[in-house]
Parts: structure tokens; sequence; C-alpha cells
């Protein structure tokens, strides 16, 4: 039982990874939704394992809470949002695929050198979820660096907060937080798409995040 | 449950939050939010009479009643000032009613957000409360929903997240590192728990956690490669928020760091978390300094001034010892004081002549005497000119840490002396010469402004030995 908990539990946050370059090299919003519903599935998936193999039934709950808002909800409300404002499909990138994939290597190499090496007496499932989970809060934020539009931007964050939660649940016993993290990933994706996204779409026709760079205070 | 303090700090801005958000209306409401910060702000200083019980989630003990008070004493003062500023924004059809409401409302949440996170005993707890604060002042900073409040409010949101997510791993890690040694559950997330065991923790894991905790919380402190959304957000949102953000909120991400801190000081085999402290706060400091006199907008001045401040409040914190922490802490509390008293002012300068741009500003001292004396002496204390109280800290500051790291501290001064010389020049051309621009007389509320100016001078020419006693034991109690 030991050997293929660890085993499937490792595919599925290793999966969770390769998911999260999958979202590094689209150029298209709709197929960005798509990966990232894929992510938050594969999270789902992955935190009702620990629930199971951790004997924790409260992430039952969690894991619940990932395939229904983040795997069917905000993607489906996300591209309504698209289809509705008539945002740019075509997602602009800072960097092209090539060096963003680059980058994006290094920075799971370095989350496993600075994970595996400073939990080396921890056990070995929480050490592996940890430095897996960081390389996926570190793709997040460099997905957050490297695109201009702000509904990529947002999936960055949001596939961040999947990291965060994949390392939550891999901590074990970890109290309330979960829950309550989760809570708060929900309010804010409501918080962006029903506020910032409204508010930007009613000042400017794109919500390209360099049309607001435009206005900003010192540079007129 | 017996309602002592301790909830009462809770309960009063999270009760009357709700209230406001169902009253219509300008007058009431502003008068109600005034009352309900008046209520928290007593309730917190009778902390100081009964000490509560702390419990699994609540704590109370010197460090942070210290934090509480200063917390609720500037948001009750601000209440003032907000209301004759709200006042004068609803008149100019700047800010529509309905927002007012949404304002006010938001306005106790992000009381109950800030009291919630300094008297949390949960670092998960204290977490999701900097998480609540730094939400509703997103909401707030984006509030007048022009092309700049809603860059400035994504920017703070997208910046101010990614802090939070990282903070969120550190705790995390926190968590992975206290597991093995006091076991699975709630007690492994409690203050005053971890810091009993702290000892016997894994020194890797806390490493690697602190500098998580770092970058997160330092994002919402400021810190110089992390504070990039801090300038907007203040420049943009309503001038009361602007004082909130640089005299409360950035206090309290800096209490998230320093309980950090204390941990990581209890084991013997962690790094010294001192010299990762020192080194932002002096970048934040020297940085801060130079951008000081390129600004053309006031508000935004000001905002990177908080940089500066926040850099040798955690230079003076990275030192540690007794003596450098008591400067520290005394220069929190008077940079809180004076920065929002200049806000208070610029909030009001920025109404008469319509605009935040400085070049459109001058003579403020001969059209409107009263404010433009407030923004001189706000900006006399702020330079650390003697013999008010941020001289007095500053010079704490040097001196208890000159004789350890004399090269540092040389880095320090020069980084307050640019400064100095870059408010000069700004002020030069606000306050003093030809006036510019329209010099109709103020609406003002002066109470807060020159209340705080008063506290601030007071302090530099005599501290109250029961404040000296607080300030030393809280010291004492940051190692």
């Amino acid at each position: 039982m030991r050997g293929i908990s660890f085993d499937v539990a490792h595919m599925l946050a290793g999966s969770l990874v390769l998911v999260s370059f999958m979202q590094l090299y689209q150029d298209r919003l709709y197929a960005l939704l798509n990966i990232f519903a894929l992510h938050a599935l594969v999270l789902a998936a992955s935190v009702a394992w620990q629930a199971f193999i951790q004997d924790a039934p409260h992430l039952y709950l969690t894991a619940l809470i990932a395939l229904v808002f983040k795997a069917i909800v905000i993607p489906v409300a996300l591209h309504r949002i698209i289809v509705r404002l008539g945002i740019h499909r075509e997602i602009e990138t800072v960097v092209g695929v090539g060096p963003a994939m680059l980058l994006g290597m290094g920075l799971v190499a370095l989350a496993m050198v600075v994970m595996l090496r400073v939990t080396a007496e921890a056990d070995p499932l929480a050490r592996e979820d940890l430095a897996f989970a960081l390389s996926v809060v570190l793709l997040g934020l460099l997905m957050m660096v490297t695109r201009r539009n702000a509904v990529s931007q947002v999936i960055g964050f949001m596939s961040l907060e999947n990291g965060l939660v994949l390392a939550a649940t891999g901590a074990k016993g970890m109290p309330l937080v979960v829950e309550i993290s989760i809570a708060f990933s929900v309010l804010i994706a409501f918080i962006v798409i029903g506020i910032f996204l409204f508010r930007i779409r009613e000042r400017f026709d794109t919500v390209d995040v360099q049309a607001l760079d435009r206005f900003r205070g010192e540079r007129r | 449950m017996i309602i002592d303090a301790l909830s009462g700090v809770l309960l009063i801005p999270a009760l009357s939050a709700c209230l406001l958000a169902a009253l219509p209306g300008y007058r009431l409401t502003s008068r109600l939010n005034v009352l309900a910060a008046f209520l928290s702000f007593v309730t917190a200083a009778s902390l100081f009479v009964v000490e509560p019980q702390s419990g699994p989630y609540l704590l109370v003990d010197d460090l942070n009643k210290v934090f509480i008070v200063l917390t609720t004493f500037v948001a009750f003062t601000t209440s003032v000032f907000s209301a004759s500023y709200i006042g004068h924004e609803i008149e100019i059809g700047r800010l529509k009613l309905t927002y007012v409401r949404f304002y006010h409302s938001m306005y106790q949440v992000l009381m109950f957000g800030m009291n919630l996170a300094l008297v949390a005993n949960n670092i998960g707890l204290m977490w999701v409360a900097i998480e609540l604060a730094t939400l509703t002042t997103v909401l707030m900073v984006g509030i007048y929903r022009t092309h700049e409040a809603l860059e400035a409010a994504w920017k703070y949101f997208i910046l101010g997240s990614v802090g939070i997510a990282l903070a969120l791993f550190g705790t995390i890690l926190i968590y992975m590192a206290a597991r093995p040694v006091i076991g699975e559950g709630l007690e492994a997330m409690v203050w005053t728990v971890l810091v009993a065991h702290a000892a016997k923790f894994d020194p890797a894991l806390l490493n690697v956690a602190f500098v998580f905790l770092l970058l997160g919380y330092g994002t919402k402190v400021g810190l110089a490669p992390l504070h990039a959304w801090l300038p907007d957000a203040h420049a943009e949102g309503p001038t009361p928020i602007s004082a909130v953000l640089s005299g409360l909120l950035l206090n309290v991400a800096l209490y998230a760091l320093l309980r950090f801190k204390m941990l990581l000081a209890l084991n013997p085999a962690a790094i010294a978390p001192g010299p990762l402290m020192v080194t932002m706060g002096l970048i934040s400091c020297v940085f801060a300094a130079f951008m000081l006199y390129r600004r053309r907008d006031i508000k935004r001045m000001f905002a990177y001034s908080s940089i500066e401040h926040m850099g040798i409040i955690v230079f003076a914190f990275g030192m540690g010892g007794p003596l450098a922490n008591f400067a520290g802490l005394l220069h929190m509390t008077m940079h809180s004081l004076t920065k929002s008293a200049i806000f208070f002012a610029v909030g009001h300068i920025a109404q008469v002549k319509g605009t935040q741009k400085i070049a459109d500003m001058g003579g403020l001292t001969v059209t409107n005497p009263v404010l433009g004396w407030g923004l001189v002496l706000g900006v006399v204390a702020i330079a650390g000119l003697p013999p008010l109280g941020i001289f007095m800290s500053e010079f704490l500051v040097v001196s208890s840490t000159f004789a350890r790291q004399p090269w540092l501290v040389m880095i320090l001064v020069f980084g307050i002396l640019v400064a100095l010389g870059g408010l000069f020049l700004r002020l030069n051309t606000i306050a003093f010469g030809e006036p510019r621009g329209p010099t109709a007389p103020a609406q003002a509320s002066y109470v807060p402004m020159f209340a705080h100016l008063a506290l601030v001078f007071m302090a530099g020419i005599y501290m109250p030995p029961v404040l000296v006693t607080g300030f030393q034991n809280v010291a004492r109690l940051l190692g």
C-alpha cells in the first residue's frame, strides 16, 4: 500500500507541474482556459488522493471545491467574459515560448534543489509534494510575469494558488488553512472577474494590461 | 462567551461594518464611522489596564498591545479627517453617494482585518487577516474608478497577491517544521506553542520558510525591490486610505515579519534573520531617498518617503538588541503619526488646488497659512530635524548601531540626508514662493493633523517614563 500510494501521489503532483508547463506555451486565451481547467482537475485528483491516503475526509471537500469552482465554474465564467467583452483572443507575451520554457525548467530545477535539500529528514511523500508545489508556484509566477493580458495574469495567479493548495494538503494534518485558503482563492477569483474586468472594460476597450500602463501617474 | 476587550477590538469594527453597509447617506455614516473607530481605540487602550486571557486563536502580549493601540488611534484620527475629506469629495462630485456607503463599510472591514492580524495567535489566521486587509485596500484604492486608480488597484492587487501567496508558502513551511516536534493539528500553528518549541525545529526548513515570509510580507511592508505597488496605491486612492496604508498597514505586515524573526531567533541553528533584514532595509532607504528627487505628484513623493522610513525601521529591527529594537519601535510609532499627519495636510491641499501635481502648487504658507505651515511642520518632522520625535528615533537608531556596524550606519545616514534634501527641495516649491493654483480657503478639520504633530513634538522633547518602560519591555521581547 505504501508503495502504490506514494507512486500515485507522486504522479499526480508531477502531472500538475507538467500542466503548468503546458500553460506556459499557450498563445490563445481559450486554449489557456482549457489547460487551466485541466490544471484544476489534476489538482482535485491529487488532493482527493491525499485525502484518501492521509485518511483526512475534510480534504475531500477541498478537492470538491477545486473541481467545481476552479475546473468548471471559473473557466466557464472567464470564457463568457472573453466572449461578451470581445477581448483579444491572442496572448501577448513578453518573452518568447522558448526562453519562457527554459526559464521554467530552471525554476523547477531550483525548486527541486532547494526543497529536497532542506527537507532531507521529512517524510518522503511530503517532501516530494512540497518540491512539486514550489515548482507550480514558481511557474505560476513566471506566467504572470511573461504575460501582458489581464486574463492570463489572473490565470497565472490561480495556478499559483493551486500550487499552494498542493503544498497545504501535502503537509499532513495542517489545520484550518486548507478550507480558508480555498475560500480566499474563490473570493479572489470573484473579485477579479466581478469587479476588475468589468471596471477595466468600462474604461478601456481592452483588457490588455499594456493599455493600462499608458495611464501611469508619472508618464503623463 | 464573555465579551472582553480582546473580542471587542474585533467585534466593534465587524459589527459597524455591517451596520454602515446598511445605512444610506453621508453625514450619519461618517459620524458613525468616527464613533466606531473611537470605541475601538478606547477598547484597545483598555488592554493596558486589564489584560484578557489569550486562547488558541487570539493573543495579547506586550508586543501587540503597542501595535493595536497605535493602529486604533491612527484609525480613529484618520476617520475624523476622512469625514471632512469625503464630504468635500461628494460636493465636487468626485465620489458618488453609493460608493460612500461602500467606503465606510470597507474602512471598518479594514480595521477588522488589521486588528485580527495583530491579535491572531495562529499563523494561519494571521495570514488570512492580512489577506483580508489587503483585499479591502485594493477595493478602496480603485474607488475613484479613473484610469489611474484602476491601474494602481490592479498593480496593487497582483503584487499584493503574489506577496501574500509567498507568505502562505512560508507559513506552510513553518507548519512543516513544527509538525515533527509538536505533532499534527491546530497546536502546530499556534504562536505561543511554536515559540515554546522553536529550538527543536529543523533549522533548514525554518531558513527557507523565513526567506519566503520575508519576500511575502516584505512586499506588503514595501521593501525596495518589491515596492512597486506602493507609490501608485498611495497616489491614486482616497487620501485617508493613503494615510492608513502608510501609517498602519505597512506596520501590520512588519509586525508579522517581527513575529517570525522572533521565532527564528529562538533556534540557534537557523540563520540569523538580521542581516537579510538589514540589507533590504538599507536598499529601501537609499533607493527611496534618491527616488524622492524626481517626483511630480505630491502623494507619490510621500509614498516614497514611507518606503524610506520602513527601510530605516527594518534596518533597526534587523540589527536587533534591546537598544536598536527600542529605536525601531519608537521610529515606527513616530513615522505612523507623522506620515498620517502629512497625508491629512496633503489631502486638503490637493482638494484646495484641485490637483496633486507639485508644479501646480505654490506659496501655500501665504494663501492657506494653516495648511501650509502644517505641511512644513510635518515635513520638518519626517525629514528628521530636531527637536521633533523622528529626530530622536533616528538618532537612537544611528547611535545604538554605530558601534557595531559603522559602515552600514554610514549608508543609512547617507540615505537619510539624501531624503532630507529631496523633501526640502519639493517643500520649497509647495509651501513658499509665488502662489500658484486656486487659493480658496480649505474646509478642513485641522484637529487630527495638529494632534499628531503635537504628539510627535512632545515625544521629541519629553518621553513619559511609562512609555519608555513599555517600549523597553517590548524591545527585550524582540531579542
